[in-house]
């Protein structure tokens, strides 16, 4: 019997380290969704740094977009199948 | 009557895509040894060069007769009764397959949308529909999997018959309305390999199973793969809770909801391009037997179609009383936690079949759940739940393996035994639905779980109705079938 603990492993691996990126890259976007809310509603009051929610708002798009671009390769490994 | 006609089907095989031909040509190679001929099997080779064409007496290929170059003898029905055994056969096999493709898809139907559904993330008609579409578009995503039906598992040579894979059928079928009667999420999967074992060692023998592809080809990843989800999902739980600490409590809610709408659909789109694409093997396997379809041909569109219009079709009846167990039974899941078990269950699978390991997404996403459950703010699980569905799974291909088994038995003797199997299975699976209609499980109560714990005995809840009054009508009555 021939088992391949190698690509177990491998694969085991790539799982946990995919997995736990991309959640974290999520929740990063989330948490600058929620600053920019927050500057935000600062900036109403007083002359906050208007800079601060435009940052925000850039690093959430960032976020996003690389765990759209998982997603996008988890299709392409998926129809290239 | 020697001379079976051709199947309308044969003509429509999708060559459209050449990116599949590679993959799908070796799937009928190895299919083509796979399936022998029980009876007449040189009648492929009598028809060709002919003028007359091979066909075969499905009652839904009549209406395709005219791409015949010639009339033919038998366009009428009754000329072909020396084919009809085997044409009853086939069609048997045909709806049986669809038939599991079906309860695979209503099985599994909370593998996507069971923590969306406990989230709120998606309400659960919505959620379901979700599924089921993605589950159709899956099943046109890709045929590579359609090569790993048998996988190995069964040994070509020894020659496997239409009758061991209607038994295997049978046996996955059976085994998979038992579990869900039962609310507990087995693998579809392995009910239909362990069919596919038991029917085998009955029909062929001990020789026609490769017992070392199924410790390296599923019992193995059966092991590892929940616990590898659990790992990932138990991280990316904790590191979720721990980068959004300090956010916003509603911003951070809606933001994980949004996002499990993309992680679940992800989950449904794998699973039918996984899923539904062992139905298809089946059908093309059965075709390519009797000859219908000839050696190397790809799965023929009708079957693509019906293929994944049965997974959906399933999955949109949604398995409620396993949504509800895996939702509601397990843990009780937050936005967070939901996100990362599912963006965990969805990499498990891509990862594991791009690297060519099958697994059950069943088990990995209730690995994925109980990760999810142990990393959260209040690290909990009902142990109970999570025994009974450990058990399960050992018990999955074992059960499904006797069932089959004795299915292979009687099927083998003739018309009258596959007949009579079929009536076991139709009978069977009603007794389970009648039984599931005393307590049932439905979009509009799928949430309602105050607190689950649910009970070893389902089904005999009214047994005694002299004592029953008296200690029945607790809440935990209403959650036992759950």
């Amino acid at each position: 019997m021939h088992i391949k603990w190698n690509a177990l492993a491998q694969t085991a691996g790539a799982s946990f380290g995919i997995t736990v990126a991309v959640v974290a890259v999520f929740a990063l976007g989330i948490l600058a969704l929620s600053r920019r809310e927050a500057a935000l509603t600062t900036r109403e009051g007083e002359t906050a740094p208007a800079g601060g929610g435009r940052l925000a708002l850039a690093g959430a798009y960032a976020c996003f977009g690389v765990c759209a671009a998982a997603v996008v390769y988890g299709l392409v490994l998926m129809a290239a199948q | 009557m020697n001379s079976p006609f051709i199947s309308p089907f044969t003509c429509e095989t999708g060559l459209s895509k050449p990116e599949r031909s590679g993959a799908i040509f070796a799937n009928v190679q190895l299919s083509a040894t796979w399936v022998t001929i029980p009876k007449d099997s040189g009648h492929r080779q009598d028809t060709i060069g002919t003028t007359i064409p091979g066909s075969v007496h499905l009652p839904f290929t009549k209406p395709a007769y005219g791409h015949a170059r010639h009339q033919r003898p038998c366009d009428n029905y009754d000329d072909c009764l020396g084919m009809e055994h085997i044409s009853f056969l086939v069609a048997v096999v045909i709806i049986t397959a669809l038939a599991f493709d079906f309860t695979n898809g209503f099985h599994d139907t909370a593998n996507a949308s069971a923590t969306a559904i406990a989230t709120g993330a998606l309400r659960p008609k919505v959620a379901v529909t979700i599924a089921a579409a993605l589950n159709f578009a899956g099943a046109f995503l890709s045929v590579k999997v359609a090569t790993t039906i048998s996988g190995g598992i069964v040994n070509e040579k020894a020659g496997i018959h239409p009758e061991i894979i209607f038994a295997a059928l049978v046996g996955a079928i059976l085994w998979n309305l038992l579990t869900w009667l039962r609310g507990l999420p087995s693998s579809s999967s392995h009910a239909l390999y362990g069919g596919l074992i038991g029917a085998t060692i009955v029909g062929v023998g001990m020789n026609g199973v490769n017992f070392d592809t199924v410790t390296t080809k599923i019992i193995i990843p059966a092991v590892a793969s929940p616990v590898v989800a659990g790992l990932a999902s138990w991280g990316a739980t904790k590191l979720a809770y721990a980068i959004t600490r300090k956010g916003n409590d509603a911003a951070t809610t809606k933001g994980f909801k949004t996002g499990q709408i993309f992680s679940s659909s992800l989950i449904s789109l794998a699973h039918g391009t996984n899923d539904a694409q062992k139905t298809m093997g089946i059908i093309t396997l059965t075709l390519v037997s009797v000859g219908a379809l000839p050696k190397g041909a790809l799965p023929p569109t009708w079957v693509i179609v019906s293929a994944g219009a049965a997974i959906a079709l399933g999955t949109y009846m949604g398995g409620w009383r396993i949504i509800r167990s895996m939702g509601k039974g397990l843990a009780d899941i937050q936005p967070p936690q939901g996100f990362a078990s599912e963006s965990a269950v969805s990499t498990v699978i891509l990862t594991s079949s791009h690297m060519g390991f099958g697994l059950s997404t069943t088990q990995v996403c209730t690995g994925g759940i109980m990760g999810a459950g142990l990393g959260g703010p209040k690290p909990e699980l009902r142990w109970s739940m999570v025994r009974r569905m450990v058990y399960t799974w050992g018990l999955t291909l074992p059960a499904a393996a006797l069932v089959s088994g004795g299915a292979a038995l009687v099927a083998q003797q003739g018309t009258w035994g596959v007949a009579l199997v079929g009536a076991v299975l139709v009978a069977g699976s009603g007794a389970m639905w009648m039984i599931s209609r005393r307590q049932p499980v439905s979009a509009d109560n799928v949430n309602d779980v105050s607190d689950v714990t649910p009970v070893e005995a389902p089904v005999p809840v009214d047994v005694n109705p002299a004592v029953a009054p008296a200690n029945a009508p607790t809440p935990a009555s209403t959650t036992v079938a759950a």
